[in-house]
């Protein structure tokens, strides 16, 4: 899909689908409803153009393998959340924001620099030997669970397989 | 790499990186267009991919972590990000 081709019944539905997600997982997207949707807009070109929702408030080559840490939502959202209320493109907002008891300020890139980001920390696994299942942790917000395989989606979030990793 | 210009007063040079799908950078070139200030502009998500990384070398050197909207004022000052009030002082001498 071109950024041309793409409707506002379009940026309308993926609204949807998004604002029953994040209601289901107890997140909020913006107030601004034409702001919110801009966004909308911005992840449906992304998606169009390299094939995955990579964050429209931030530079993509395209490659995915580069992008993992910024699919939305990203690995950024909930810490940035805790700390200023919203993520960093504010699609998603606070409890405190939404009922303005918190005002939105801009939120720094949480991501580190491109020079640090090829050196991604993994987790440090523990001894194994005890466990009758390994366990899964979703990147995006934290979700555990004991399995052969991390779930095809996380039941919280909605962040697909590629965002879990090995945590024990 | 080509840069588009919106007329306005001058206040040296004024350059705005941004992404065309970025809500903040939309923001950021509403605000300048408010102020009324002569700038130019470049959608670096838009650019060939041979420039992009021209782009993003540029940016860097005022922003290491690279991130958007960069805005470069008059080869002196970067305002990273839409930070309304410095937008505002940066102009208002
Ligand atoms: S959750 Fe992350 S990727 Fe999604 S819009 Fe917010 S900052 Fe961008």
């Amino acid at each position: 899909m071109n950024a041309g081709d793409i409707s506002q019944d379009d940026v309308e539905r993926k609204y949807q689908v998004l604002d029953r997600e994040a209601g289901e997982g107890g997140y909020h997207l913006g107030p601004d409803n034409e702001f919110t949707k801009k966004l909308v807009r911005g992840l449906l070109i992304n998606e169009g153009r390299y094939g995955y929702p990579a964050c429209p408030c931030r530079f993509s080559r395209g490659i995915k393998a580069e992008d993992l840490d910024i699919i939305c939502p990203c690995d950024y959202r909930d810490p940035d959340l805790d700390q200023y209320g919203a993520c960093y493109c504010a699609l998603y907002v606070s409890d405190a924001i939404l009922s303005n008891k918190q005002s939105l300020s801009p939120v720094p890139e949480r991501r580190p620099p491109r020079c640090e980001r090829n050196s991604r920390k993994t987790i440090h696994t523990t001894q194994t030997g005890s466990l009758s299942y390994p366990v899964w942790r979703c990147r995006v917000c934290g979700y555990l669970c004991a399995r052969d395989e991390a779930p095809l989606v996380c039941p919280v979030c909605k962040a697909k397989k590629d965002r879990f990793e090995r945590f024990m | 790499m080509k840069m588009e210009h919106v007329d306005g007063k001058n206040e040296g040079k004024v350059v705005l990186f941004a992404l065309s799908t970025c809500g903040w950078c939309s923001k950021t070139k509403e605000l300048l267009k408010e102020l009324g200030i002569a700038f130019d502009f470049v959608y670096v998500d838009l650019l060939p991919t041979e420039e992009m990384d021209d782009a993003i070398g540029l940016i860097e050197k005022w922003n290491p972590a690279g991130s958007f909207p960069t805005l470069i004022v008059d080869d002196r000052k970067a305002v990273i990000g839409f930070r309304e009030e410095e937008i505002r002082g940066a102009f208002s001498k």
